[in-house]
């Protein structure tokens, strides 16, 4: 065992992929030379070579359908977006060159599109965005949001493995913040299947969904709520959130009948809908209380400190809206 | 107008150019001016990145230094009292200077402060002003190619006379809307000038392994426009070309492409180290200054004396004073402003209801 960051088990991740499976190739921007501008394929140029490692030009539509193509013949290739907000820039090809190609083609594209994501760091509305919800929307596409170290690793090789195409929406936040003892490199497949959610924290009380940073927000809510009101507050930490993992959201549900969705996301259509949604058609006899979200509210995410703070969901929001349930 | 070879790094080409006991091609006035926007420019920037190492600089700190001649000449050809309008790159810090952008508007910016043009939403150089005659820019590179042909557009059916300006590096040409912006340009002979500032790198990304063209003007061939290479480091050159390009569109000639050959002297940003770029290029650049450069020419052909430039040095050195006194102090935005203005109406965003009574903390 080692003790491990976020970044260096995304890394170790696609390096034990490569290493295991010759298909596994990377292209990005400055991925190659420069190592990644967050230096998450630090050394790959050295160890894989340029044929396996590549930098192109600054395209992300030229990058995410190049990819595509080369899965079709079998590689399993895994595109790095520089910053997930540029993801946009390839929206027509994920959204309808890749996602329908199965379905519409019997055409398998297993590739992975990688990509730092989310706020908290001043970044400003172009380098602090999450994207999942313009792609949750799209049959066909399959979307990981890792909260922890274990599950950067595990889900990278699990995306890596899947003969579907997965977003990989990783936290820029947590790259270097967050650590964890791992088992070493090559000891043992640490893998983690997709559609699996996890429980982060046990509770009776009241639940929590959420996914990627806002898990560690309502993780310190959920002990900040159970010293100061005595409550035992669950934390499901969904992983995957396409396919959705349904029954360990209904377990938690019923479990609890108390339930709030968190998300770094803005609130309109964003994912919390679409759970709040699901939890009314098949749990609505277990809810003692209105599903509630805590989420960004609805404006590009700002630059200032203080704008960022406001706009963004804070720990404190999510204790007044424990309360609130709780006391419903 | 054709593509014609210059070698950039060749220090003496202006010199050259200017041989002959020519005369000044422009007015003492506007030669002095050119020198201070320049001298502006690089001040400004080194006035920031004292500011960023202080932490008041928030995020990231992108720098023109070596840049100065191509955003400032360029720039400084647009008529500005027509109404012609740019819109600027994160290295075009001297672009909005000459049009008229306060060194205090951008510190303001970087800092964060309600007191900015985008009262601390948006970062860096990302603003704008029609009024003064520029867009505000987006990070997605290549972007603004197509909206300054829509702004070129409007001029046209409106019968203006006014022309557009949009820039982009070595690295934006590989994107989309690059080619898609300057294909509707093209099409519709707009009076749109494209400068492709090449300096070299894209991020450690180096321009043989960007495209397999060996220079960028070749890239308007395809779209049925002229284009011309310029030496990027050479003021007057700049200036010169980009005012031939802005009158051939004013006057109906449709868009050109002009390349700019210069170096992108610091990292990416002020947290690269470049550690990828080979010494010895750098030296070579650094001798190639622009700045020293106009400045050599300018009193070795007696066009303007030292003491004159001396006197624009200083003039920077008092306004960035008071620009960077007026401006460190001021207030952060308040925290509930960040609802306003998303949509013209409603004006106001609701705060979520477990804000009532205030930002969270923590
Ligand atoms: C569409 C898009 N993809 C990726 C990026 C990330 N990025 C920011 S600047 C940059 C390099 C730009 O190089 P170049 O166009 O040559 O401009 P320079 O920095 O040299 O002025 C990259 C890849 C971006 N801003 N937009
Ligand atoms: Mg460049």
């Amino acid at each position: 065992m080692a003790e491990v960051t976020y970044l260096e088990a995304l890394r170790q991740g696609l390096q034990e992929e490569m290493r295991r499976d010759e298909r596994v190739f990377i292209l990005g921007e400055d991925v190659g030379h420069y190592g990644g501008a967050f230096k998450v394929t630090d050394g790959f140029l050295a160890e894989f070579g340029e044929e396996r490692v590549i930098d192109t030009p600054i395209s992300e539509a030229a990058i995410v359908g190049a990819a595509a193509g080369a899965a079709h013949l079998g590689m399993r290739p895994v595109a790095e977006m520089q910053f997930i907000d540029f993801i946009s820039c390839a929206y027509d090809m994920l959204t309808n060159y890749v996602a329908t190609s199965r379905y519409r083609a019997n055409l398998p594209c297993p590739i992975v599109v990688r990509g730092p994501a989310g706020g908290y760091v001043r970044g400003g509305p172009f380098h602090s965005q999450n994207p999942e919800a313009a792609f949750l929307h799209t049959p066909g596409l399959k979307i990981v949001c890792p909260a922890t170290a274990r599950d950067a690793k595990g889900l990278i090789k699990a995306a890596i493995r899947d003969d579907d195409p997965v977003l990989f929406f990783e936290h820029k936040y947590l790259y270097r913040r967050i650590k964890e003892q791992l088992p070493l490199p090559g000891d043992g497949d640490l893998v983690t299947p997709i559609g699996q959610a996890r429980l982060a924290r046990e509770g009776r009380d009241l639940s929590i969904i959420t996914y990627s940073a806002m898990v560690w927000k309502a993780l310190e809510a959920a002990e900040r709520l159970e010293r100061e009101d005595g409550l035992a507050v669950e934390v499901l930490d969904l992983r995957t959130l396409l396919p959705m993992d349904d029954a360990a959201i209904t377990a938690t549900v019923k479990k609890t009948s108390r339930v709030m969705v968190v998300h770094e996301d803005t609130r309109t259509g964003g994912v919390a809908g679409e759970i709040t949604a699901r939890i009314n058609e098949t749990a609505f006899e277990w809810l003692d209380a209105p599903v509630l979200r805590v989420t960004a509210a609805d404006t590009p995410l700002p630059y200032a400190p203080a704008l960022e703070d406001y706009v963004l969901p804070q720990t404190a929001d999510i204790v007044t809206v424990a309360r609130k349930l709780a006391a419903y | 107008m054709t593509a014609r070879p210059v070698v950039a790094e060749d220090r003496a080409a202006a010199e050259r150019q200017a041989a002959g006991g020519a005369p000044p091609p422009l007015g003492r006035e506007r030669l002095l001016e050119l020198y201070y926007y320049m001298r502006l420019t690089r001040s400004l920037e080194e006035r920031l990145t004292n500011l960023y190492r202080q932490g008041k600089v928030i995020g990231g700190l992108f720098r023109s230094l070596g840049q100065e001649a191509d955003s400032v000449g360029s720039a400084y050809a647009l008529d500005r009292a027509a109404g012609d309008m740019l819109a600027p790159l994160i290295r075009n810090l001297g672009s909005l200077l000459v049009m008229g952008a306060r060194p205090e508007e951008v510190l303001r910016q970087y800092m964060a402060k309600a007191t900015g043009p985008t009262r601390g939403r948006e970062l860096n150089v990302h603003f704008g002003d029609l009024g003064r005659g520029f867009v505000g820019q987006i990070s997605h590179l290549g972007d603004m190619v197509p909206v300054m042909a829509g702004v070129a557009l409007t001029f046209r059916m409106r019968r203006q006379g006014r022309v557009a300006l949009v820039y982009v590096g070595d690295g934006a040409t590989s994107t989309g809307a690059f080619h898609e912006g300057l294909s509707l340009a093209a099409a519709r002979r707009l009076p749109l000038v494209v400068i492709v500032e090449n300096n070299g790198w894209a991020y450690s990304t180096r321009l043989e392994r960007q495209t397999a063209v060996r220079g960028l003007a070749v890239k308007a061939g395809a779209y049925g426009i002229p284009a011309a290479r310029e030496d990027g480091n050479d003021v007057l050159a700049v200036f010169a070309v980009t005012r031939a390009a802005v009158e051939r569109a004013r006057a109906g000639g449709g868009p050109t492409l002009i390349e700019l050959l210069t170096y992108r002297r610091k990292g990416h940003a002020e947290h690269d180290d470049q550690h990828y770029v080979p010494k010895e290029e750098l030296a070579r650049w650094e001798a190639n200054d622009p700045l020293e450069r106009y400045a050599r020419l300018l009193t070795s052909r007696g066009w303007l004396a030292a003491d004159e430039l001396a006197a624009a040095d200083a003039r920077v050195t008092g306004e960035l004073d008071r620009a960077v006194a007026a401006t460190e102090g001021d207030p952060a935005p308040e925290p509930e402003s960040a609802l306003e203005g998303v949509w013209a109406s409603p004006a106001r965003q609701p705060a979520p209801w477990y804000r009532e009574g205030g930002a969270a903390r923590g």
